[in-house]
């Protein structure tokens, strides 16, 4: 079957009305958690996770809201970038740069709605490349043997702190985390028991779900008890929406570059929507005519605007048909999928491709409603922002207890998310990253066994390694992905900081 | 909350005839039953409970709805333990269980349980065992590759869905010990485990593992593609199409049967009239046309014991096991 018809059949799936609905409950909540300050995707995804378990949603239906989630969080990370000066996630933050100007001008209203409509067409061509290569790279399915798969690992962590990681030491401290807590349960290649003191509940080892909502979802709670911060943020008023076609046309090419720029960055691991927002940004200000760009130029909102959104579907396609994750967000939707019995990886298109196609088509269908829920509803999300957190908060709690309850009914599930809150919170205070924690936790049984196979498989020869050509391009690009940045990542964020400190003084 | 599926019941104008409405037992089944399926939705003990539910709703045996209650963790050992001490006489739960729990059983990986704490009901159909190979492979027959594991028991390298000493790994060791492989010679034959057949069997088809271990369920994509040639089906005969090409190892010589078996247990003090009850009912509900048509739509091949026939399959299946886990030295 050809890539057009399975994609019609997705949108089967996706504009059947409860996928819709789905679609539109998942892009309001994605929108208004990416709008709150501190609370970007990864931990959107996280708290909802929950919800879709509480609700007992088909594998189907739960991908569909959380994709929306990601994709409606990419979208309300603008707003307050915009209309406060604070991003929500790090993505946002190149947004500030134009996009709060243009605020202060008095043109918050065309500010949002530009960054609306480039972050649609970031998402759309974005969407569209998912479509073009995602099939082309799960072809390459059955090259990928143990030994290739160890050096895709291999390069998934060694890409790990990525371009905008500030602490190369820190991620890999972070990693070794999660590493050591993927080993406790029975190990698959000798029916071993690690570390589990012969208690049944830790025969299948922790849930990572457990993990990355206690980590995300309950340390965010623990950070709100320490601040006492009760109340909202306050209320920024939004003038009258004046915006052309003409406007419209003059930010097209900046969002279209920014598109490609930004699904690029996302397809290679660990680089992800910091790095396609920033050089959306930085080649916009080079190609275009002079303008007033850090002053409020519409095209220094559009094109970030469109990189980090562009990079959010791009982060798929690695997730989708590898089972290695472009992001911190894409490592948490991993997680959900393997928790719905589904194997992420190559295999996944030729097994469940309702599911997948659905998938790709919701997003096509979640970018429209968002757009659709931007332009003309985006006083609503503003007023949203200004709900105190007191109300917020609780309900969070009460979401992730409920769903983290609901996945095995065991009421010790509760005291780890409770524990790993905790130790969310003490690694956040010491600036240790918890996204490496969760990649640790996911990739590294699959790196373990695949060393173990690939080993049996050539009696114990350690060159088995570098046995194929695959392989030794996975080493490359792994070496690259650990020396690149050490090289050029000081160079980088001391640009972003310089261009961000520029323009508050 | 529990995730749960209430089932409408539907009745079915030409069924009626085969509801429990004439039957005299001592024990009456309570409005509405309870099924656990020890592991996560998706899976195959959640196929069973739901499916089973369905059936028994929609053909009245059960006048309420039969819930699906999904308690995963250890393997199927924490549903197993929750049965055993908190639920022990609770007449209207059913467990869901298959192969891996006899082989769980009988390796002790539910620590302090054994299988004569529960009342075996019976089964309701299997997923039989296959061996197969890359279309490229070197072996053509079961026959050549017994001979090559003969005479260098590493040489066959398999993949299979199951941890090491599970299931599927205890295919290839049957069948090797059915075909005279010398006991000292079972620990060394290879294999890999995966955590699920399908990555296994992309590792087969891909050339990177010799010999695909596994059920017949999980190979007709590549069955029917011609990248995968299976040698033997482990069952006592052929099977229906769209297997029916697939030789047996029986008709190669090997007395090698592997059936994993989809079935229930009920609470250990149970009362006898209740779990006569339960027997009689998956007796009858596996000659039903609805139940063939859920077997025909998810590739169950037949497979009835029940009651004491059952309960004396499980006991011979776990030792069995034991005596083939003990050969290999993963127990002692």
């Amino acid at each position: 079957m050809g890539t057009i018809e399975l994609l019609m059949q997705g949108f089967a799936v996706a504009l059947s009305p409860e996928s819709l609905m789905f679609a539109l409950i998942g892009a309001i909540l994605g929108t208004l958690i990416g709008a709150l300050p501190g609370l970007g995707p990864a931990n959107g995804v996280a708290i909802l996770i929950p919800l879709a378990f509480s609700l007992g949603l088909t594998p189907t239906s739960s991908l569909i809201l959380l994709t929306s989630v990601y994709a409606g969080a990419m979208y309300g990370g603008r707003i307050s970038s915009i209309l406060l000066n604070i991003p929500g996630d790090e993505p946002a933050m190149m947004t500030c740069l134009d996009g709060h100007p243009m605020a202060l001008k008095g043109k918050a209203a065309e500010a949002l709605a530009t960054s609306a409509i480039a972050s649609f067409i970031g998402s759309f061509f974005a969407t569209v490349g998912l479509v073009i290569l995602a099939p082309i790279l799960a072809g390459f399915a059955l090259k990928f043997g143990p030994a290739e798969y160890f050096a895709l690992f291999a390069l998934a962590f060694a890409t790990l702190g990525g371009i905008t990681g500030k602490n190369q030491f820190k991620t890999l401290i972070a990693a070794a985390l999660g590493l050591m807590i993927a080993t406790v349960g029975i190990d698959l290649s000798s029916g071993v028991q690690r570390y589990t003191y012969d208690h049944l509940h830790l025969f299948e080892g922790i849930d990572f779900l457990i993990a990355i909502v206690g980590l995300f979802a309950i340390s965010e709670l623990f950070f709100f008890l320490e601040q006492h911060a009760g109340d909202g943020l306050k209320q920024v008023a939004l003038n009258k929406l004046k915006l052309s076609m003409k406007d419209i046309l003059f930010i097209m090419p900046a969002s279209l570059r920014g598109a490609f720029l930004g699904f690029v960055s996302g397809v290679l691991p660990g680089a992800g929507a910091s790095l396609g927002s920033f050089v959306s940004y930085t080649l916009e200000k080079r190609v275009s005519d002079k303008g007033e760009f850090g002053k409020g130029d519409p095209r220094g909102v559009a094109a970030p605007e469109a990189g980090n959104n562009g990079a959010a579907s791009g982060a798929l396609v690695p997730m989708l048909t590898l089972g290695v994750p472009g992001s911190g967000t894409t490592a948490v939707l991993l997680a959900m999928l393997i928790s719905l019995n589904i194997n992420p990886g190559p295999m996944l298109f030729q097994q469940s491709p309702d599911l997948v196609w659905g998938v790709i088509a919701a997003l096509f269908v979640g970018n429209l409603v968002l757009l659709l829920l931007n332009v003309p509803m985006i006083g609503v999300f503003v007023k949203l922002l200004s709900i105190p957190p007191k109300y917020l908060m609780p309900i969070v709690t009460l979401i992730a207890s409920v769903g983290i309850y609901s996945i095995t009914g065991s009421t010790l599930d509760l005291y780890f998310m409770v524990g790993f809150g905790i130790m969310g919170y003490v690694l956040r205070k010491i600036e240790i990253p918890l996204v490496p924690v969760i990649l640790g936790m996911l990739l590294g049984p699959e790196m373990e066994k695949n060393l173990r196979h690939a080993l049996v498989l050539s009696d114990g020869d350690w060159s088995i390694l570098i046995g194929s050509g695959l392989s030794i391009g996975l080493w490359a690009v792994a070496a690259a992905g650990l020396i690149l940045p050490m090289v050029f990542g000081k160079v980088l964020r001391a640009k972003m900081k310089r261009s961000k400190d520029g323009l508050t003084d | 909350m529990l995730k749960t599926m209430s089932v409408k019941s539907v009745l079915i104008a030409g069924t009626a005839a085969l509801t429990v409405a004439g039957q005299a037992y001592a024990y009456e089944p309570a409005r509405s039953a309870e099924c656990i399926a020890p592991a996560n939705p998706g899976g195959g003990w959640d196929f069973t409970c739901r499916s089973v539910g369905k059936v028994l709703t929609d053909l009245d045996y059960i006048k309420g709805n039969v819930q699906t209650v999904n308690m995963p963790g250890a393997g199927g050992g924490v549903a197993f333990a929750h049965t055993v001490s908190k639920r022990a006489e609770d007449e209207s739960l059913i467990v869901a269980a298959s192969t891996a729990t006899t082989t769980r059983l009988a390796q002790g990986q539910f620590p302090g349980m054994n299988a004569d704490q529960v009342k075996w009901v019976g089964t309701l159909g299997a997923d039989y065992g296959v061996i197969a190979v890359g279309k490229d492979s070197e072996y053509t027959s079961l026959a050549q590759m017994i001979e090559a594991i003969k005479e260098n028991p590493g040489s066959v390298k398999f993949a299979g869905g199951s941890a090491s000493g599970g299931w599927d790994h205890l295919k290839v060791l049957i069948t090797a010990k059915e075909a005279q492989v010398a006991n000292e010679k079972l620990p060394k034959i290879r294999y890999l485990a995966y955590s699920g057949g399908s990555e296994a069997l992309v590792q087969v088809v891909g050339g990177h593992v010799d010999a695909f271990t596994g059920d017949v369920s999980e190979i007709k994509g590549f069955m029917d593609s011609g990248d995968l040639r299976v040698l033997a089906v482990l069952s006592e005969q052929r099977l229906p199409e769209p297997y029916d090409q697939i030789p047996t190892a029986l008709e190669q010589g090997v007395s090698s049967i592997a059936p994993n078996w989809r079935g229930f247990y009920v609470p250990g003090d149970a009362s006898q009239d209740s779990y006569d009850w339960w027997v009689n009912t998956v007796n009858e509900l596996y000659e039903t046309q609805e139940w063939k048509d859920v077997m025909t739509k998810n590739g169950l091949m037949p497979f009835h014991r029940s009651g004491a026939e059952f309960t004396e399959f499980v006991q011979n299946q776990t030792l069995n096991i034991q005596t083939l886990s003990k050969d290999i030295g993963l127990i002692r």
